[in-house]
């Protein structure tokens, strides 16, 4: 990359190695020279050392007895105690169960849908039709987890919900969705998919543009049909994403949507629908045992952390770009 | 493109459109259902039977949530923190993101995985509450902004959306004077419209949005956001239904509570055919690595 500063030198051109030789005189140059830059970064590099560093170095709570008037560095350790009292815990079972399974309902039923959506509208001819339902399916990726969950309470309720009343006009009977905790984990799953499936389809579809038009008329003059076409062109152009894709959702396996859980969780249902980021919550701020819920906390990014490196490992080893 | 007009082919484009349809259908009509009620009389929702459209109109229920104020001061508390906190990220995301670009600018490989750590680890929700705390911020609305100024993502995506801009036409206005803070706001930013509108929609969807942080930092009731104070009156609402302390919820039930949903929804609806048609490219941006 060619650069032509106003003061001639061009510094930004040399090597890190080059740069360090030509001495302190330089870089006092070179820093004078961009001083707007630093300055212009400095806000930024602020905001996450405060608001993201700070409290990395601040789960040492999860070692201590946290005090809050004594803070981090005053508080007296504990050791392991908090692991060893959460994992000797029954909830830990219950917790671990109903992460898991969450993530893996949310595998099997949701993510494969966004691709079939996908499938669907390449398939659609008119342009103007094809523009018409994406708009449709888009919106509720914008509305809040609040007025998801507010939309299906309404509709859901026993208490005059259209569905309920269908159902009852239907059947006679009315279903609690709402109450029963055998249907906790369908409704969050169905919630995910109607908020999210229709946003999901943007990452296919622009995969779905790159394929070669020419193919698709080579298989017609050899007389492949739709749907030779769609799993011999469409199915392998769409692979890499699709693995990709697939390997993240592995790297946030534990994140069930902590919002989403949060305000579907009731009392009844607690024993289904509690995870540890609301078990954290629950323990931490309304209960106020700090040091435990930082602890569970810490468990869990820790979880998450190998899980992301392990999966965007695997995506190497598939031959597959990977992220990071 | 040549068109097979065989049986076969029609009979599959014609199920695939009824399906996309179904889907297009199933995402709207509970938006189309809410808005309906919203505008019902309360007395025709309480008899049944109104299914999609109302049977008699009604304003009552946003007459009764603009003669409070509690709806009235949270959708201030909204607009506030969605304008202000929208700002305070294009700017702070901005004003990283350009030096980051630079490939002169020294320390810029430190601070890019210093931020692209914070994506794969982060201290979590109890110590973060308690850095808010100490500075102060629990109960201001500062909280629901100054946290969350930066995504790391958002600034990966836009720091690369910069580096495309040719680098001549900074070096030209350097020649001219310029500073790299006049370059910046004259410059670059100007070039960056589409990517700042679809950052600065996808930041102010999630200051609209936002409602945990609230909870965890915000007890002052006139402080709430709408999403809070939506989620009082119809979540909370419907799950202690039966008890006679929300007799009063009862009363106009279903009517009211649609109407607030209406108001924390209908801002991103305004925006959202504004703004469409840049950020499905934005989107894309975001997905070529970081």
């Amino acid at each position: 990359m060619e650069t032509d500063y106003a003061d001639g030198k061009a510094a930004g051109n040399k090597t890190p190695a080059a740069a360090g030789r030509a001495g302190l005189g330089a870089l006092a140059r070179e820093l004078l020279r961009d001083r707007w830059l630093y300055l212009m970064a400095l806000p930024g590099v602020l905001y996450f050392i405060v608001f993201k560093y700070v409290p990395m170095y601040g789960l040492v709570m999860a070692f201590q007895d946290y005090k809050p008037h004594l803070g981090f560095l005053d508080s007296p350790w504990a050791g392991l105690k908090h692991f060893r009292r959460f994992f000797g815990e029954p909830a830990f079972w219950t917790l671990f169960n109903n992460t898991v399974l969450l993530a893996v309902y949310n595998l099997i039923f949701f993510f494969p849908l966004p691709i079939v959506l996908a499938l669907m509208l390449n398939e659609v001819r008119q342009e103007r039709f094809k523009r018409w339902v994406q708009t449709m399916v888009y919106i509720p990726h914008f509305v809040s987890w609040v007025v998801v969950v507010g939309i299906f309470y309404m509709l859901l309720t026993t208490e005059g919900g259209v569905i309920n009343e269908l159902i009852f006009a239907l059947t006679g009977e009315k279903i609690a969705f709402l109450l029963e905790p055998g249907w906790f984990r369908t409704m969050i799953v169905s919630q995910s998919i109607w908020k999210e499936v229709g946003w999901g389809t943007i990452i296919f579809l622009a995969a779905l543009a790159g394929v070669d038009m020419q193919l698709y008329e080579a298989a017609r003059m050899d007389g492949a049909n739709r749907w030779r076409q769609l799993w011999h062109i469409t199915l392998p152009a769409i692979r890499s994403t699709i693995v990709i894709l697939l390997i993240l959702r592995l790297g946030s396996f534990l994140d069930s949507g902590f919002e989403h859980i949060f305000l579907m969780l009731t009392p009844t249902n607690r024993d289904v629908g509690e995870v540890f980021d609301t078990y954290v919550y629950m323990k931490g701020l309304t209960q106020a045992q700090y040091s435990y819920s930082a602890a569970v906390g810490l468990f869990k990014s820790a979880v998450g952390l190998i899980l992301v490196l392990g999966a965007n490992w695997l995506a190497k080893r598939f031959g597959e770009e990977g992220v990071y | 493109m040549i068109q097979d007009r065989t049986f076969g082919n029609r009979l599959f484009d014609t199920v695939n459109a009824a399906v996309l349809i179904l889907v297009a259908l199933c995402t709207v009509l509970p938006f189309v259902y809410v808005l309906a009620v919203s505008f019902t009389d309360p007395h025709e929702v309480a008899k049944g039977g109104m299914i999609l459209f109302p049977t008699k109109f009604s304003l009552a229920a946003y007459e009764y949530i603009f003669s409070t104020d509690t709806l009235v001061k949270s959708l201030g508390v909204s607009i506030y923190v969605t304008v202000v906190g929208t700002f305070i990220n294009l700017l702070f995301t901005s004003l990283l993101a350009y030096p980051l670009a630079k490939p002169h600018f020294r320390g810029r490989q430190v601070i890019l995985l210093g931020v692209l750590f914070t994506m794969l680890f982060s201290g979590g929700m109890i110590p973060s509450y308690f850095v808010v705390k100490e500075l102060g911020m629990t109960n201001t609305l500062w909280s629901l902004m100054i946290p969350s100024a930066i995504s790391a993502f958002n600034l990966i995506v836009l720091r690369n959306f910069f580096q495309q801009i040719p680098d001549g036409l900074e070096d030209s206005a350097k020649i001219d004077g310029c500073s790299d803070l006049d370059i910046l706001f004259r410059i670059v930013l100007p070039l960056s419209l589409p990517a700042m509108a679809t950052f600065g929609l996808f930041y102010a969807v999630a200051h609209w949005n936002t409602f945990f942080s609230a909870i965890l930092y915000i007890n002052d009731h006139n402080k709430w956001p709408v999403q809070v104070l939506l989620r009082e009156i119809v979540i909370l609402a419907q799950s202690r239904i039966g008890e006679t302390s929300f007799e009063e919820s009862l009363i106009q039930p279903l009517t009211i509570r649609m109407a607030v949903i209406v108001f924390a929804t209908v801002p991103i609806l305004l925006v959202y055919p504004f703004l469409q048609k840049h950020f499905a490219k934005g989107v894309l941006l975001g997905s070529v690595k970081g």
